[in-house]
C-alpha cells in the first residue's frame, strides 16, 4: 500500500503533500503492485539502533518497485542483486509498518530466514498454548498448529473430571500437551503460568461462551455473568498470568516468545441484538485486547485478534448460513501468525460488517436490528 | 439435660474421648459440581479471589473474596430446594428450625457393593438387613449411605458418560419408606447428590430430593470420611449459611463419635 496520485496515477514514497509527478495534492493510499527489483544491498554490522546491534548483522537494500518509487527495505536473506523481488509491508516488533523484499518466488525453507521471523510470528519451532481445548475450534487450533510445524502444543482443559468430545484424540497426538486450565480461575491459570509460563511462545485464546439473548429475554444476570466470568475475567487472568514472562521473552533467541492472539465475535464491533449480551461482553474483550497490545508492545509481543462472524458450532444452531467453520479459523490462526498481522476477518459475514460499518454505523446497528 | 452434663461432653470432645471427625471436602475450586444439561442455569462454580496478600492491596493481612452456587462442596439442601417442598413453613436454610441442625446419624456401608456396580441402588431390602444387625432405624436419624466414592478421582467420583453421571444413590422406594416410615431427619451420600446419577429415570425423578424435601427433610452430599464412623451412635453437627431464603449451602459437617 503506497500512496497514488488520483490525478496522474503516480505512485509516491516516501508519503508526500503532493505528488512529484503533477503536484496535485489528491494522494490517497491505495494497494500498490508487489514487485521490483533489488538495486543493491548493504549489511549493517555495527548498528547504532540498539534493537539492530542486539541483532546484527542485517541485511538492507534498495528496491526500485515496479510501480515507480524507489524503497530502502529489509531483505529476506535468498534476495540476490538484480534479481526480482515481491515487497509487502510488515509490522515489526515495535508494531510499525516496514518494507519487507522477499525473493519474487518461493526458495527452499523460505519461512525459517532469520530477518523473516522477526517481522512475523510463525508458529513453526515454537511452543504454544491453546486455552481451550474442550472447543471444535480449540480442537481444530491444536491440528493445525501442529501441521504448522509448533513444537509443543499445551492445551488446556478446565474441569478434567469432565469427559468431552474429541478428548481421545486430543490426548492421542503426539507433540500435544494437555494440561489443567480454567482461565476463569485466578489461581487455575496462575499455578499453569507457574508450570509452563516461560515456555510459551505464542498463546491462543480460544476461549468460547456463546448463549443467546439480549437483555429483555433473559432473567437474571446469572448468564451474563458467566460471559464475562468466561471471557473478560479468563482473558484478564490469563494476560496477568502469562503476559509478563511473554513480555519478558521476547528476545528470547530464535524461538521467542511473539505472540498472542484473541478470537472475538465481529459482534465486538456492533451490537447484534439477538446475541446481545455476548456482543457486550466480547466488545469489553476487544477493548482489553487493545490494552494488552499497548502493553506487551515493549516486549515486540504482538497481539493478533481474529473476528468471526457465527461459528457453525452448537451454540449457533439457529442462526442460517453462511456460518465460518472452525477449522477455517484454525487455519486462519496460523496464517495470521505466519504474517505477523494484528487483525483478521474471517467468514463472510465477519468481513461484510468490517466494511458496513466503515461505510455507515448508524445503518448497521438499525440492520442488525432485526 | 443439666449443664454439667454438656459441659462433660465438652470436656470429653476436649480429651479427645469424643472424636471429632470433619465429614467435609476442602472448598476449592477444583472439586466437581453438579453438571446440568447446558441448556439450564448452571451452578457457579467456587472462585477464591485474593483481595490481598500481605502487599500493597493490604500490607498487614490476607482475605479472599470467594463466590460459589449454593450447592457446590459439601453442601447441605433444605425442603425449599425442590417443588416439593416450596410451599412448606421454614423450609430454607435462614428458616429451619436450629436444632435440626444437630442430630444422631445411621451408616448402612455399602461401599463392596457401589465399588461392584457404579449405579448400585440402596433399597428397601438391604436396609431392612442393616437394621437386622443394628435395630430399627430411630426417627429424627440422619441415614447417611457409605460407598467410599468420596476416596476416587475426581473423574471416577463425578463418573460422567454420554448419559450423565453413573453413581450410587437410593431408589424411590426407600426413600418413600424412610421418610414416611422411619421418619428420617435426611439422607447423606458421598457423591455430588443425594440422588443416584441416573435417578432422573427413576420414577418420581430425583427421589431423594423429591421425598426428603416434600417431607421438609433435608439433604447432605459430597460427604467424605464416612468410613470413620460406628454404624450407629455418631452425632453430626450440619449448620448451613444462614442465607436468605437459601436453598442449601456448602457448611463444615462434624461427626461426634463416643469411645464405644
Amino acid at each position: 500500500m503506497l500512496q497514488r496520485c488520483e490525478a496522474c496515477g503516480a505512485f509516491a514514497y516516501p508519503a508526500r503533500e503532493a505528488c512529484p509527478s503533477c503536484l496535485s495534492p489528491a494522494l490517497a493510499f491505495a494497494d500498490a503492485p508487489r514487485l521490483g527489483t533489488l538495486l543493491a544491498e548493504t549489511t549493517a554490522r555495527v548498528p547504532s539502533d540498539v534493537y539492530f546491534r542486539e541483532r546484527a548483522p542485517w541485511r538492507i537494500g534498495l528496491v526500485k518497485m515496479d510501480c515507480g518509487p524507489t524503497i530502502v527495505a529489509h531483505l529476506h536473506a535468498d534476495c540476490a542483486e538484480g534479481a526480482p523481488v515481491r515487497m509487502s509491508l510488515q509490522l515489526d516488533k515495535s508494531g510499525q509498518a516496514v518494507a519487507f523484499a522477499r525473493p519474487e518466488g518461493e526458495t527452499p525453507n523460505m519461512a525459517d530466514d532469520r530477518q523473516w521471523r522477526e517481522m512475523t510470528a510463525d508458529p513453526k519451532f515454537r511452543r504454544v498454548l491453546v486455552t481451550n481445548g474442550r472447543s471444535v475450534i480449540g480442537q481444530e487450533a491444536v491440528v493445525a498448529l501442529k501441521a504448522a510445524g509448533v513444537k509443543t502444543v499445551f492445551v488446556g482443559v478446565a474441569e478434567p473430571w469432565r469427559p468431552f468430545a474429541g478428548e481421545d484424540q486430543l490426548r492421542r497426538q503426539e507433540g500435544v500437551e494437555v494440561v489443567t486450565l480454567d482461565a476463569a480461575d485466578e489461581k487455575s491459570a496462575a499455578d499453569l503460568a507457574a508450570d509452563i509460563g516461560g515456555k510459551v511462545d505464542i498463546l491462543v485464546n480460544t476461549t468460547e461462551y456463546v448463549r443467546t439473548g439480549g437483555l429483555l429475554d433473559r432473567k437474571g444476570t446469572s448468564i451474563a455473568r458467566d460471559e464475562i466470568d468466561q471471557a473478560y475475567l479468563g482473558f484478564i487472568n490469563l494476560a496477568q498470568a502469562f503476559g509478563p514472562a511473554m513480555r519478558m521473552r521476547g528476545a528470547d533467541g530464535i524461538n521467542n516468545s511473539v505472540a498472542w492472539v484473541n478470537i472475538l465475535s465481529v459482534y465486538a464491533l456492533a451490537n447484534w441484538p439477538a446475541f446481545g449480551a455476548y456482543s457486550a461482553s466480547q466488545a469489553a474483550c476487544l477493548s482489553l485486547s487493545h490494552c494488552l497490545r499497548a502493553e506487551l508492545r515493549p516486549g515486540g509481543i504482538k497481539v493478533m485478534n481474529l473476528f468471526t462472524g457465527p461459528v457453525d458450532t452448537e451454540w449457533f444452531q439457529t442462526v442460517p448460513p453462511p456460518k465460518v467453520a472452525p477449522r477455517a479459523i484454525a487455519q486462519a490462526i496460523v496464517s495470521g501468525l505466519r504474517g505477523g498481522l494484528e487483525e483478521m476477518y474471517v467468514g463472510d459475514v465477519a468481513e461484510e460488517i468490517r466494511q458496513r460499518l466503515a461505510a455507515n454505523p448508524k445503518a448497521l446497528e438499525r440492520e442488525l436490528d432485526k | 439435660m443439666q449443664s454439667k452434663n454438656l459441659l462433660e461432653l465438652a470436656g470429653a470432645i476436649s480429651s479427645g474421648a469424643v472424636r471429632v471427625v470433619d465429614l467435609t471436602f476442602t472448598l476449592s475450586p477444583d472439586f466437581p459440581v453438579i453438571v446440568l444439561p447446558p441448556e439450564f442455569g448452571q451452578a457457579a462454580p467456587v472462585r477464591i479471589q485474593e483481595i490481598s496478600r500481605y502487599d500493597g492491596r493490604g500490607p498487614a493481612w490476607y482475605w479472599n473474596n470467594v463466590t460459589f452456587g449454593e450447592h457446590t462442596g459439601t453442601h447441605f439442601d433444605a425442603p425449599i430446594h425442590w417443588f416439593t417442598g416450596k410451599n412448606l413453613p421454614n423450609n430454607a436454610v435462614d428458616t429451619m428450625p436450629a436444632k435440626d441442625m444437630i442430630a444422631p446419624s445411621c451408616v448402612i456401608d455399602c461401599s463392596a457393593e457401589a465399588a461392584q456396580d457404579p449405579d448400585f441402588v440402596l433399597t428397601v431390602p438391604i436396609v431392612e438387613t442393616w437394621e437386622a444387625k443394628h435395630g430399627r432405624i430411630p426417627a429424627r436419624h440422619w441415614v447417611l449411605l457409605r460407598t467410599d466414592w468420596s476416596k476416587k478421582g475426581w473423574r471416577d467420583y463425578s463418573n460422567l458418560r454420554d448419559d450423565g453421571a453413573h453413581t450410587p444413590g437410593p431408589n424411590p422406594a426407600v426413600m418413600k419408606w424412610l421418610v414416611e416410615e422411619r421418619g428420617i431427619i435426611g439422607f447423606g451420600t458421598e457423591t455430588i447428590g443425594t440422588d443416584a446419577g441416573q435417578a432422573g429415570h427413576f420414577e418420581p425423578p430425583y427421589p431423594a430430593h423429591h421425598f426428603l424435601h416434600g417431607a421438609g427433610r433435608y439433604g447432605l452430599q459430597c460427604l467424605c470420611n464416612l468410613d470413620q464412623l460406628p454404624a450407629t451412635g455418631a452425632v453430626i453437627v450440619a449448620s448451613p449459611l444462614k442465607i436468605q431464603n437459601g436453598s442449601g449451602s456448602p457448611l463444615r459437617v462434624i461427626a461426634l463419635v463416643g469411645s464405644n
